[in-house]
């Protein structure tokens, strides 16, 4: 095995969850969702993207178990949080693309009566322009929580 | 917050416009944050509890409370700006300041009483819902100033915009402040707690 592959390995079994794609440019880590209430109709999902190459790609859809999955973000104007359908996250060559709370985030539409649990995996599909369908799983983690307190965290 | 101090001739050519903003000016108020001149927010409202009774702003603002208005469908800045908010509830508490928070509803349609029940109870126990009719959601916000709007074309999953700005209100005497959703968690304590003890 030459090294390369080796270090590729290795950060595969370094990332967990993962998805470092040996003969792709990209690299996928901090795949998370955040639990919801029990009545939720909708969660949001969140990734870092790292393109290692030299060539340009686009973030074009997710694909998962839920009645729809849609790229968004939010603009602010005035106070006024305006959330936006997006088409596709570039991601160009050498550049690291982060969906975090407050910005860029994948939304999980549809949850009714299953709502996201922590600990829950999420499988899901990114689709690439270039590197094409990249399996990878959210995990379900709490939100951060209050100051610990005498109350029980839900 | 930027200062904006129009005369009624740039108000009406903002209207005209179309430009939606506050009359604002930059003076702070005696708790160090920036506060609205001149604009009366708040008052009478009448909404649905998580009870399905109907309330009034009496009835759940009963001491200092922080009063967001957003949606459940929102999976992003709505459960980040109340947790913040519950988060600011905690700390306080923990200092011996007890506070309320209110999420109310813009989103008439698909906030059913449980769901909106359901959406607080997961961010602090005590957090309060309250939705209702398209009219009495309409005639909060209105109250308020805050702004929404539901972006039409799609039957199920549509998305809401909203103003995300978070209102201290004290049972007497009303408007303390407001907070935008950069502010941290500490602050907003920090800042209430100032007002507590100024109003008390």
């Amino acid at each position: 095995m030459t090294f390369p592959k080796l270090a590729a390995l290795a950060m595969i079994i370094a990332c967990g969850a993962t998805a470092a794609l040996a003969d792709s440019a990209l690299t996928i880590t901090e795949t998370r969702a955040f639990e919801t209430a029990p009545g939720a109709m909708s969660g949001g999902g969140y990734l870092t993207i790292t393109n290692t190459g030299t060539e340009d790609d686009k973030l074009v859809a997710v694909t998962a178990d839920f009645p729809r999955v849609q790229l968004h973000t939010t603009e602010f104007e005035n106070d006024v949080a305006r959330m936006v359908h997006l088409d596709a996250i570039p991601v160009p060559a050498g550049d690291t693309v982060t969906l975090a709370p407050g910005g860029m985030h994948v939304m999980f539409m549809g949850l009714q009566g299953k709502p996201l649990t922590a600990g829950d995996e999420i499988s899901a599909t990114l689709v690439f322009e270039q590197a094409g369908e990249v399996p990878v799983t959210f995990d379900v983690v709490a939100r951060d929580m209050p100051a610990p307190t005498g109350h029980e965290n839900h | 917050m930027k200062a904006v101090i129009f005369g009624s001739a740039t108000l009406a050519a903002a209207a005209a416009i179309g430009v939606y903003t506050w009359q604002t000016t930059q003076t702070p108020d005696p708790c160090g944050n920036t506060s609205v001149a001149g604009a009366s927010i708040g008052g009478p409202f009448e909404l649905v509890s998580e009870t399905g009774e109907t309330v009034t702003d009496t009835d759940v603002i009963t001491k200092p409370t922080l009063v967001y208005f957003g949606y459940t469908f929102c999976p992003d800045v709505c459960p980040i700006d109340s947790m913040r908010n519950a988060i600011a509830a905690e700390i306080l508490a923990d200092e011996g300041v007890d506070i309320g928070t209110i999420f109310i509803s813009v989103d008439p349609q698909r906030d059913t009483v449980d769901v909106v029940r359901d959406y607080t109870d997961n961010f602090h126990p005590e957090m309060i819902g309250l939705t209702g009719s398209p009219e009495q959601i309409r005639a909060a916000s209105q109250a308020y100033k805050t702004y929404y709007r539901a972006v039409e074309g799609d039957p199920d999953y549509y998305l809401v915009d909203h103003s995300t700005q978070t209102y201290l209100m004290f049972p007497e005497t009303g408007f303390a402040t407001f907070f935008r959703r950069d502010t941290p968690s500490e602050q907003v304590a920090e800042i209430t707690a100032c007002f507590v003890d100024q109003l008390a």
